[in-house]
């Protein structure tokens, strides 16, 4: 479980997060979720400590991120798997090289157990027969499920996605969505997932952060979102003419 | 104000070479690093400084030649400053210079990409010190080959300035020959390949911080690569001077 208490963040004087406070739980797929410039990017990168908020606490299982040392830091770090926006895989390496990437960094297995464990997280990704291939040479929706057997590699007790979906077609956005939703139940992973897309959150948000100009506005889950009156959410989330025919077809049945 | 930024700029130069120099977290994934380093940055740039060195030590021998003829100068001589050009600064920092230029924006590009794609943000995700996992290699691959790069520029510019007296008139081979190993002082051998290691560690460290430091998109990736060759030709440059003054005097 993560939990963030009242962590505020400002960049050249503009103030980007005010007093956030959120709990992320174990098992769960815990989604952040508000409009471009909301915050949420800078959420994400406070809590894995790639930007260091003013104030507040970060709490991993009890642990602060904000009262540890470097050495502390890099060894919560090895607890910690993320998926960016882009993949953010390395270019020079194979498939194969990328997911072993952080077992050969981190693991005291032999060559032989580590390819065997790599194989294994391509294999819950789909993407046996793909382990010789460079990530150039792959789809987007490709590179992400090797970002996601690379995340889970060494068994991450904390999973970050940053837009998992940006740039990829629906069938292959629920895909993804899927496969996070498997490992984080399968696991006991928390799993957190910055998302601007609806599917996602009325698909797999069991817990859903709601942040509009960096306040916490709203937290709940992807059934209570269809009844909440409030008025940013709903404008958030039920922006299109389609989800809104959806959300009157569902609370017209209740 | 310039001098200003140029101060937090050296500053953070410090603080990034702290990260750079401390321990690898696993020496035999950083030493397989280094050895493709050395291949990438000098194996890689070896026809170049082939092909730079033999024409250079055929102009500065023709060179040479036109502006020493003279009824009281020997034609030995030629030899002799054609080898003296080459030993004190063409083969140290005019060679550094062109390898700012190749090795210096392949190094900032290289990294300043992998900035922008995310690639480092996932390096210290993973708990990598990301500044000693990819600087490291390069800085000491480089260091450790540049040693070679430079006795090779010696030894094929010397073969330029020989070609000059086989295929050319103006001067004879055995005089030339003679030149080259008239009043020989070994001590400047050593004078170019000190500069050349602690220029190498001026190239590849400043690329790796002007790449490493990029932030926004393909265009400063650019602009990281032209800097690195900018600070890095300027710091050749001064630190030659200081090291001339320093071994030489």
């Amino acid at each position: 479980m993560i939990e963030v208490k009242n962590i505020s963040k400002s960049f050249d004087g503009k103030q980007i997060l005010h007093d956030v406070s959120c709990t992320f739980y174990s098992g769960k797929t815990n989604l952040i979720i508000g409009q471009s410039g909301s915050g949420k990017t800078v959420l994400m990168k406070s809590i894995v400590g790639l930007v260091r908020p003013e104030n507040g606490e970060i709490l991993f299982d009890g642990r602060d991120l904000m009262k540890m040392d470097t050495l502390q830091v890099r060894h919560l770090r090895e607890e910690i798997g993320m998926l960016f926006q882009g993949s953010a895989l390395f270019d020079s390496e194979t498939v194969l090289g990328n997911v072993m990437f952080p077992l050969v960094m981190f693991s005291k297995m032999t060559r032989a157990e580590m390819l065997d464990r790599a194989m294994f997280c391509l294999e819950r990704v789909n993407l046996k027969g793909a382990e010789s291939k460079y990530p150039s040479e792959l789809s987007g929706g490709m590179q992400k499920r090797v970002a996601i057997a690379r995340a889970i590699a060494l068994n991450p007790k904390y999973l970050f996605c940053d837009e998992p979906n940006s740039g990829l077609d629906p069938r292959t956005s629920i895909l993804i969505d899927e496969l996070l939703s498997d490992i984080t139940h399968e696991y006991g992973i928390t799993t957190i997932i910055n998302t601007h897309d609806m599917n996602s959150v009325l698909g797999i948000g069991e817990n859903i952060i709601f942040l509009n100009k960096g306040h916490r506005e709203w937290v709940g889950d992807m059934t209570q979102i269809y009844r909440s009156d409030n008025q940013a959410l709903t404008d958030f989330v039920f922006a299109t003419d389609l989800f809104r025919r959806v959300r009157e077809y569902l609370n017209s049945r209740h | 104000m310039i001098l200003k930024k140029q101060l937090e700029n050296f500053g953070r130069y410090c603080v990034f070479m702290t990260r750079v120099f401390s321990l690898p977290d696993k020496w035999g994934v950083t030493l397989r690093r280094m050895i493709s380093e050395i291949y990438k940055l000098g194996i890689d740039s070896i026809p170049l400084v082939v092909v730079i060195s033999v024409f250079i030590g055929a102009v500065i021998a023709i060179q040479m030649q036109l502006n020493i003829e003279s009824p009281i100068i020997p034609a030995y001589a030629v030899g002799l400053a054609t080898r003296d050009i080459v030993l004190l600064e063409f083969s140290s920092s005019i060679l550094c210079l062109i390898l700012a230029g190749k090795v210096g924006s392949n190094i900032a590009s290289e990294i300043g990409t992998m900035r922008v794609t995310e690639q480092i943000d996932a390096l210290e995700i993973m708990g990598v010190n990301s500044a000693n996992f990819l600087v490291w290699p390069k800085v000491m691959g480089f260091m450790l080959f540049i040693p070679v790069l430079g006795v090779l520029s010696m030894f094929t510019s010397i073969i330029g300035g020989v070609c000059v007296a086989v295929f050319t008139d103006i001067i004879t081979l055995s005089r030339f020959t003679y030149g080259l190993q008239a009043f020989f002082n070994e001590w400047y051998v050593w004078y170019a390949l000190i500069k050349c290691v602690v220029f190498s560690v001026i190239i590849s460290s400043v690329a790796s911080f002007c790449g490493y430091y990029v932030k926004g998109g393909a265009l400063e990736v650019g602009r990281a690569s032209t800097n690195a060759v900018v600070s890095s030709s300027i710091l050749i440059l001064l630190f030659d001077v200081i090291l001339t003054k320093l071994l030489l005097q």
